[in-house]
């Protein structure tokens, strides 16, 4: 499949009282047409940050640069504003975390809808409604026709993130970011709401890039998965790949520490893993988990490469040291 | 609802009972409707036995909370009563009330006074009850917070300087430091990270075997329940619709609505895919 999204050494800095942030440090991905490219991490790994630089929406003061954001083949980061405002709700849309707050309580459904659409030249009211009430109508949402008349505080959270995500396909984009749609919502409609996404990226043949924190929707969803850590893509791979035989430890330790049925002995002590994420303020060098992980050693004060496995197809790529380290040795440490 | 209650015999075994708890909000209607009512928890009776861990699941909205803060007694019921160690609770009584129940709270961030150190924050407990001496007192509250992990360094730091996971080990040494019989853990690692959630969660198995705590453990994460619960009951608009062991509540769950939220956990499972459930939900 070819290559819709191609980020070179991606960086955000952001300034503080304590210093200056780094919230993404050097970052390589890519995403390739009509995939779900999970990006996964906890809070503060830099995932939202991530998602914000590719859409040019970070705040004023942060510092972005990039080697290349190549959007289907046109660089990103060299772009003028005027022309990223032409691909953005266009060719590139986002689904924001929290369906209470990205809605405009002052306007109507219809009236948000459509507003994208209509900056295109050539596209009537009536086609945009029309494109409206279709997307609305895909994404579960009954009488549509009065929808369209209604403000967002009429909505529960469940009906509102369906309407982002209608809003999101309104001008059929090439690519969908949704930053944690799901986090708010109940895990029902969580469920409803992830079919229904997965759904429509299929038929429509979208590229998504999805952020959760979530490993469990991970699975369920993605193609591709990208593990973030401290800024840094510490793993990418294809999602049965990473699960079945995750490489970095930081992953392992990630995956270890979930209770799983089956897996874990209810009752029993988990697998946490010690101490907490480092400060991303001022010089960050070496391995950003050294600190909290088992296999460190000295060596480990030094950059880790990103490590190429797996086949050209599905590659697997880790940035460790120790990925020669089998997994028991890990284990017994812990 | 008038449920006659006569005063029982203490029973060992039993921490806490709920009797036919109730409570109702009214809602305002149009000027020439009666009012409605809105039974935010309706008619719910549980009994909580002395060192078990009973699991409380339910989506947002289906009374949980409501039922935790009658327990903590901050809400007065509209009826039914709450027995702790077979007595009656007296809402005059807060107090005393305090001494055996403890809460802690979903979000570390706003449960914590951001004016207080942590060691004032930990310490105002015995302070309010009264017991020992500022030196005393001080040691009690070393040596708890040292139980919780919190190294003594962080004794004197205010919450804004803590991690999450530190503030909801803080919380956790608030809510020990009177040795109360029963903990009602509200969500308690639903806004913590998940390599810091696995932290509390052993912390929280360790001391209950430690100090024979008896938790109520409310939580919409059916993984995090299964692995921490002896017992699960499982809440809808109000009202327990299915309550039994974890084994079996896990295994062939009996009411459709246990059913589906079971169906709708997502596992870490690639391959299984996203559950199709029935959208009246």
């Amino acid at each position: 499949m070819s290559i819709l999204l191609d980020v070179k050494n991606l960086k955000v800095d952001l300034p503080t009282e304590n210093g200056m942030l780094h919230a993404v440090r050097g970052i390589d991905f890519q995403v390739r047409k009509g995939e779900m490219l999970c990006l996964v991490g906890e809070s503060g790994c830099g995932k939202s940050m991530t998602s914000l630089a590719l859409m040019g929406l970070l705040p004023r003061k942060a510092q972005c640069s990039a080697d290349h954001i190549l959007f289907d083949g046109a660089d990103l980061n060299t772009m003028s504003e005027r022309q990223r405002m032409q691909l953005r709700g266009k060719r590139m849309s986002m689904i924001f975390q929290e369906p209470m707050t990205s809605l405009n309580p002052a306007y109507t459904l219809g009236n948000q809808l459509c507003e994208a659409m209509l900056q295109q030249s050539g596209v009537t009211r009536g086609e945009a409604r029309e494109r409206a009430l279709y997307l609305l109508h895909r994404t579960g949402i009954s009488n549509a026709e009065d929808r369209l008349r209604q403000y967002p505080h009429q909505l529960s959270g469940g009906l509102r993130q369906r309407v982002m995500i209608a809003m999101s396909l309104m001008c059929s984009p090439d690519l969908i970011i949704a930053d944690e749609p799901t986090t708010a919502l109940d895990v029902t409609i969580q469920a409803q709401i992830l079919r229904m996404i997965r759904e429509l990226q299929q038929e429509f043949g979208t590229a998504v890039i999805f952020i959760t924190h979530d490993l469990g929707v991970v699975s369920r969803i993605a193609d591709r998965v990208a593990v973030m850590y401290a800024g840094q893509v510490v793993e990418t791979s294809g999602v049965a790949q990473l699960f079945a035989q995750p490489r970095h430890p930081y992953t392992r330790g990630l995956l270890n520490c979930i209770p799983v049925r089956g897996k874990t002995l209810p009752g029993s002590r988990l697998q946490a893993i010690p101490g907490v994420v480092p400060s991303l303020v001022g010089k960050v060098s070496g391995c950003a988990f050294r600190n909290r992980c088992t296999l460190a050693d000295s060596g480990c004060e030094q950059d880790p490469p990103m490590v190429q496995q797996g086949s050209p197809g599905l590659p697997h790529e880790a940035r460790c040291f120790k990925l020669d380290v089998p997994v028991s040795a890990m284990e017994v440490a812990a | 609802m008038n449920i006659s209650l006569k005063p029982r015999p203490p029973l060992d075994d039993i921490a806490l009972e709920l009797c036919a708890l109730s409570k109702v909000y009214p809602l305002k209607r149009g000027l020439f409707q009666a009012p409605g009512e809105l039974k935010a928890v309706d008619d719910v009776s549980l009994r909580l036995y002395r060192g078990e861990t009973l699991g409380l699941v339910g989506e947002s909205g289906c009374g949980k909370s409501t039922l935790a803060k009658m327990l903590l007694g901050l809400l007065a019921p509209t009826s039914g009563n709450v027995l702790i160690n077979g007595q009656e609770v007296d809402p005059t009584e807060r107090r005393a009330h305090a001494r055996h129940i403890q809460p802690i709270f979903q979000d570390p961030y706003s449960s914590l006074n951001p004016r207080k150190t942590v060691g004032e924050i930990v310490g105002l407990p015995l302070k309010l009850h009264g017991i020992g001496n500022a030196a005393e007192r001080n040691g009690q509250v070393r040596h708890i917070l040292d139980l919780v992990g919190m190294p003594e360094r962080t004794h004197t730091q205010y919450p804004n300087q803590l991690s999450g996971g530190q503030r909801q080990r803080v919380a956790i040494a608030r809510a020990l430091i009177l040795r109360p019989d029963i903990l009602i853990c509200d969500e308690p690692t639903s806004a913590l990270d998940v390599s810091v959630q696995a932290q509390i969660l052993n912390l929280l198995l360790d001391l209950k075997a430690e100090f024979g705590l008896t938790y109520l453990f409310i939580s919409h994460d059916l993984g995090v329940v299964e692995h921490l619960v002896d017992r699960v009951a499982v809440m809808n608009k109000g009202s327990i619709v299915e309550l039994a062991s974890r084994e079996q509540l896990f295994s062939d769950p009996q009411h459709p609505y246990t059913r589906m939220l079971l169906a709708s956990a997502l596992t870490p499972d690639p391959g299984l895919g996203i559950p199709a459930l029935a959208a009246a939900a």
